[in-house]
Order: structure tokens, then C-alpha cells, then sequence
């Protein structure tokens, strides 16, 4: 938890003699960093995600074509040199439409999960932390919100929302921060009986300096995995909501969009199913080893060496 | 056991109530209302004729006097009418439950056979070729789209293949056994794919972890046969949290089946749903919604029940 100490002043050089010679120790995130490298897994994943959102994000200069560039000489074409992924009805090139929309996939699966790793922490942390009616009430209201069936929930309120990307974003968030709530909220709890904590209190931190300093840090390592995972799931529950017909609509694509407009014609150009759900697929399929990995590189409990 | 029973259930009543509030909410939350299916006729309607049909509706008042309303309707086992068939709420789910009931079970058995005997194979036989394959593809199955598996299978089973039926549940006409188990087949399928990756992990982490147990130690070194070990010994421990994740994952089917009984058009409830939703049923939603709830809750119950029951470490707080 510190940060690497500089070398000892000359002073000490002089006085003990094997002082100038001393390494800075092993910081926490040289920890971390050292045990994921040993996931081969997570660390490919990881590799594959960076490709995938530079490709994705880069789609305005990598892209052949505009994503809403249609060709009408070139419809229902099965993938073939100009259009690596064939085109749709309208003659669109498939790749293009599926970097761009790639684009907005990823930024929903991330945000959705920032926003409610943000949301679940925050509330964990004070229903963990000052516990007794707080706790009991936002505990109660936690599972209020569980028992009710995730995706039909989605579906009615996203139904008669505006469907923009930040809209998807607030919806998805506001029903995924439950999982995170619970796992801080005992981490909290756990943590906030430890010595070092009794002893920031007693000399007389305030609350939120011990949250914020002391507890939270050691709640890091939940937090983290949740929110990676987080992510594959936002991805996935987008893509259904598209797929549904609710969530951002076309031309704007976006991977859970374009397979609803493919199934139409799914039996006559396969082509257009496979590759956006192929695409969900192995993002998602990174973003969980990633997660994995993580989570033993976070586990303090976990050997390094 | 009978206290901690009946103190979950009282604990249950307002967790129902809290529920039933934010779902009646979130529903009249929904711009438009059931007069949108008058105008979607086209044909002209005018503003009198659909305030009258708001205020037959009883869609005028404020929103928590129509809450009471409905409250006091449902306790009485009432759920209101159907805005769009007329037909008593309660009537017209159960006429389609039954169908989603099988596709829930039969996903739910499939799961059941499947992952469960995987995962302790996978355990016993750490590092083997059948554990590194049932790893990958357990990976594979939660990060799939469950729709897009469907679409897959749709693609090659019925439309390269022609084995078997895209949709439906029977065809018309046949209602022999062999037909029916063909139309499950897929959607079944489908919603026990995330269960099977799920639970075979599951098992496979938690049988681990017996093993290398000390009363399994125990009955080794006593010259039980292994095979009795494992079964006996192993097996009940290791299935005390695996059946606790099963009780609770019945949560997801209710999701699970809105997709799949969308896409392989099976004439259940979550069809139902939806179409519900694009009529506005305001009746139909809440009985619907509040009937999904309801089972979460009831199996989390269950959960908690078959986990005091069979782990004798927890005693009833």
C-alpha cells in the first residue's frame, strides 16, 4: 500500500554500509501485475480486448466503409474480397458495421458497469460501515429490487424511454449495482473490526477518512472483479435488449441490433447472425478470464511466488 | 425449524409489498396507456371516447389510490381483468403457464443431469482432457448470448439439418410424444445453457474442496471402498452448497425464458409478457411480474430451507 521508498539518504550510505544498496520493495501493484502475468489465459484475454477495442474505437479511420453507406449493386452479397463479412439488405458492408458498432457495445458494457460497481460500492460501503438501521433498511430495499425478474423489468422501462446510449447506460446500471452492494457491504463489514482501523478512529480520524483510506483500499479487490465482470454482463444484456427490439435503434448499430434485423433472413445469409453474436461472444469470453485472472492476482491470500 | 419457517414467511409479506409498489410504478410509469391498443386500430377516436375509456379503466384516479385498489382486489385473490381479452388476469396465466412450466422443467432436468456428473468427474479427475474441455466450455456458455445460441441451433438443426422444428410447441395435428419432445428439445436447450455452465463449476470447486477434506482422509485411510468414499462421503457434503445455487438460480429462468420463448416462439409466459407490454395490460403485467417475484422469493426461501436442512452446521438463527 505504499509507494516505493527513494534510496536512503548519503547520511545513512555512510553509516550502514549496505544502506545504498537497498531495492525499493515490491509494491503492491508489482504484486498484482506479477501474479496476473502468471494467468496466460487472462493475459492473452487481455491482449485480444486491447486489439478489439482499438479496432473497435478506431472504426472512423480503420473502417472500408461508412457504416450507413449504402450499396445497393452489392446487396445480400455472402463475405468476399471488398466486403470481408458480406453485406446486409441495404448493401452496407457488414465489418464496418460491426467495428462501429462494436463502438457503442463496449461503451455501454463499460460504463453500465462503472456506473453500477460506483453505485454498489458506494451503498455497500455505508450500509457495511454504519450498520444498524441504515444497514437493515438499504439491505431490504437491495433485496426488493433482486427478487423482482431482472430482464422484464429492463423491458418495460426501456421500453418507453428514449433509447440513446445514455439512457441504456442509466438503465442497465440501475439494475446491476445488487451484486456489488452485497460483497463490499461485507467486506466493510469484516474490515471495519480490524485493529488498524480502532486505531485510525482513535486517533481520531473522521468516518469518511477511515472509509476512504482504510476501508475501502482493502475492498478494492472485490470491487474490481465485480466491475470486470460487470462489463461482459452489461454487454450481453444490451445486446438482448436490441435484440428485443428496445435499446438504440437503427441505423445506429450496435452488435445486439444487428442480429435482430439478421433474423429475418437467417436462413439465407447466415452470415449476418454469425458475426455480431461471434463478436459478443469472444468479448465477453475475454472479459470473464480477465476476470478470473484478476481475481486470483487480487486475492492477497493467493502465494506470489 | 417450524419458527424459522414461519418467521421467513411474515419476513416475506412486506418484501411482497415493497415489490408490488415498485412494479406498479414502474408499469404506470410507462407513457400512453391501454387506450394506445383504440388508436392503434387507425381508425379516428376521439379525445371523449378514450378519457371514458381511462375513466372505466379507473386509470384517472392518482396513482396510490389505484394501487390500493389493486392491493385490495389481489389479497383477495383477485387480480384484476386482462385490459385486452377481458378475461379474468389469473385465467389467462394459468392457461399459458403450463406451457412454460415444461420448458422450465425440462431446461431445469437437463441442467440437472448434465452438469452435475461433469463437475464431479471434473473434480476427481483434475487436469484431464474432459476437465479442461468441460472448463472451456463452461466458459464459453456464460459468456454466449443466450438468443444468439438460439439462433445457432435454429440455424443448423432446423434450417441445414431439418431435424428438428424452429418453433412452436406441437404441431398441428400431432400430438404424439416423439413430436412434443422434438419441439422441446431446442429451447430447452437454450435456457439450460447458462445453468449448465454455471452449476458443473460449481460442483467442480465444491467437490474439490471436500477432497481434500479430513473426514475424506478419514474414510480413505479407514479402507472404505473409493467408490463409496466419493459417493457417499464426498457427494452429500459437497451437494449442500450446489443445491443451495440451484434453489436461487431460479431466479434467472424467468429472464431466461422471455428470450427463449421469443425466439423459439413456445406459447408461454414470457410471450406473454411481452405482449402484454405492447398493450399496455396493465393487469396482466403486475400478475404477471408479481407471479415471477413471488417464485424468486419462495425459492430463496427454499435455499435457505434445504441449506439448514442438509448442512447441520447452520443452526436456525
Amino acid at each position: 500500500m505504499t509507494s516505493s521508498t527513494p534510496a536512503p539518504p548519503s547520511s545513512t550510505a555512510a553509516v550502514l554500509p549496505g544502506a545504498a544498496t537497498l531495492r525499493p520493495p515490491r509494491t503492491q501493484t508489482k504484486i498484482v501485475w506479477a501474479k496476473f502475468r502468471r494467468h496466460k489465459a487472462a493475459v492473452v484475454s487481455a491482449v485480444v480486448l486491447l486489439i478489439l477495442m482499438i479496432l473497435c474505437y478506431g472504426a472512423p479511420w480503420i473502417a472500408p466503409y461508412e457504416f450507413d453507406q449504402i450499396d445497393l449493386r452489392n446487396v445480400r452479397k455472402p463475405p468476399s474480397a471488398i466486403h470481408l463479412m458480406g453485406t446486409d439488405d441495404l448493401g452496407r458492408d457488414e465489418l464496418t458495421r460491426l467495428l462501429y458498432g462494436g463502438r457503442i457495445s463496449l461503451t455501454v458494457g463499460i460504463s453500465a458497469a462503472l456506473f453500477a460497481t460506483v453505485i454498489g460500492a458506494v451503498l455497500g460501503a455505508i450500509s457495511g460501515y454504519y450498520g444498524g438501521n441504515v444497514d437493515n433498511g438499504l439491505m431490504r430495499f437491495t433485496e426488493i429490487i433482486i427478487a423482482i425478474p431482472t430482464l422484464p423489468l429492463l423491458i418495460i422501462i426501456s421500453s418507453y424511454t428514449k433509447a440513446s446510449v445514455a439512457v441504456i447506460i442509466l438503465v442497465i446500471g440501475i439494475l446491476s449495482w445488487m451484486g456489488t452492494a452485497r460483497i463490499v457491504r461485507a467486506s466493510v463489514h469484516s474490515t471495519k473490526r480490524q485493529d488498524f482501523v480502532l486505531g485510525a478512529r482513535m486517533i481520531g480520524c473522521t468516518d469518511r477518512m477511515i472509509i476512504t483510506r482504510h476501508v475501502l483500499p482493502n475492498v478494492m479487490g472485490p470491487i474490481i472483479v465485480g466491475a470486470t465482470l460487470g462489463v461482459g454482463a452489461a454487454i450481453i444484456v444490451e445486446s438482448s435488449l436490441s435484440f428485443l427490439g428496445l435499446g438504440i435503434s437503427p441505423p445506429t448499430p450496435t452488435w445486439g441490433n444487428m442480429l435482430q434485423d439478421s433474423q429475418a433472413t437467417m436462413a439465407s445469409r447466415p452470415w449476418l447472425t454469425i458475426f455480431p453474436g461471434l463478436a459478443i461472444l469472444i468479448t465477453v469470453l475475454c472479459v470473464n478470464f480477465m476476470g478470473e485472472g484478476l481475481h486470483d492476482s487480487l486475492d492477497p491470500t493467493v502465494r506470489s511466488n | 425449524m417450524g419458527r424459522y419457517i414461519v418467521r421467513r414467511v411474515i419476513q416475506m409479506i412486506p418484501l411482497f409489498i415493497g415489490i408490488s409498489i415498485i412494479i406498479f410504478i414502474v408499469i404506470q410509469a410507462a407513457p400512453g396507456g391501454p387506450e394506445m391498443t383504440l388508436l392503434a386500430t387507425g381508425r379516428f377516436v376521439s379525445p371523449e371516447i378514450l378519457d371514458a375509456y381511462r375513466t372505466r379503466l379507473g386509470l384517472d384516479q392518482p396513482i396510490p389510490i389505484q394501487y390500493f385498489r389493486w392491493l385490495g382486489a389481489a389479497l383477495s385473490g383477485d387480480l384484476g381483468y386482462s385490459y385486452k381479452s377481458a378475461q379474468p388476469v389469473f385465467a389467462v396465466i394459468m392457461e399459458r403457464l403450463p406451457a412454460t412450466i415444461e420448458l422450465m422443467l425440462a431446461a431445469y432436468l437437463l441442467a440437472a443431469v448434465i452438469a452435475l456428473p461433469l463437475g464431479i468427474y471434473s473434480a476427481i479427475h483434475k487436469y484431464s482432457l474432459l476437465d479442461y474441455t468441460g472448463t472451456g466450455l463452461s466458459f464459453l456458455g456464460i459468456a454466449m448470448p443466450v438468443f444468439w445460441f438460439g439462433l445457432m441451433l435454429q440455424l443448423i438443426f432446423s434450417v441445414q439439418l431439418g431435424w428438428l422444428p424452429s418453433s412452436g410447441r406441437e404441431t398441428v395435428g400431432d400430438t404424439g410424444f416423439v413430436d412434443q419432445v422434438k419441439h422441446l428439445i431446442m429451447p430447452a436447450t437454450v435456457l439450460s445453457l447458462l445453468y449448465i455452465a454455471g452449476w458443473s463449476r460449481y460442483m467442480r470447486t465444491s467437490f474439490l474442496g471436500v477432497l481434500n477434506s479430513d473426514y475424506v482422509r478419514t474414510a480413505r485411510s479407514k479402507g472404505l471402498p473409493e467408490r463409496r468414499v466419493m459417493l457417499v462421503h464426498g457427494l452429500k457434503n459437497a451437494a449442500i452448497p450446489v443445491v443451495t445455487i440451484i434453489a436461487l438460480d431460479v431466479a434467472g429462468l424467468f429472464s431466461g425464458a422471455v428470450i427463449t420463448e421469443t425466439i423459439f416462439a413456445w406459447p408461454g409466459i414470457g410471450r406473454l409478457f411481452i405482449q402484454a407490454m405492447y398493450d399496455r395490460d396493465y393487469p396482466l403485467l403486475m400478475g404477471i411480474i408479481m407471479m415471477g417475484s413471488i417464485m424468486v422469493v419462495v425459492f430463496n426461501l427454499v435455499a435457505d430451507i434445504a441449506n439448514a436442512t442438509l448442512d447441520p452446521r447452520v443452526s436456525y438463527d
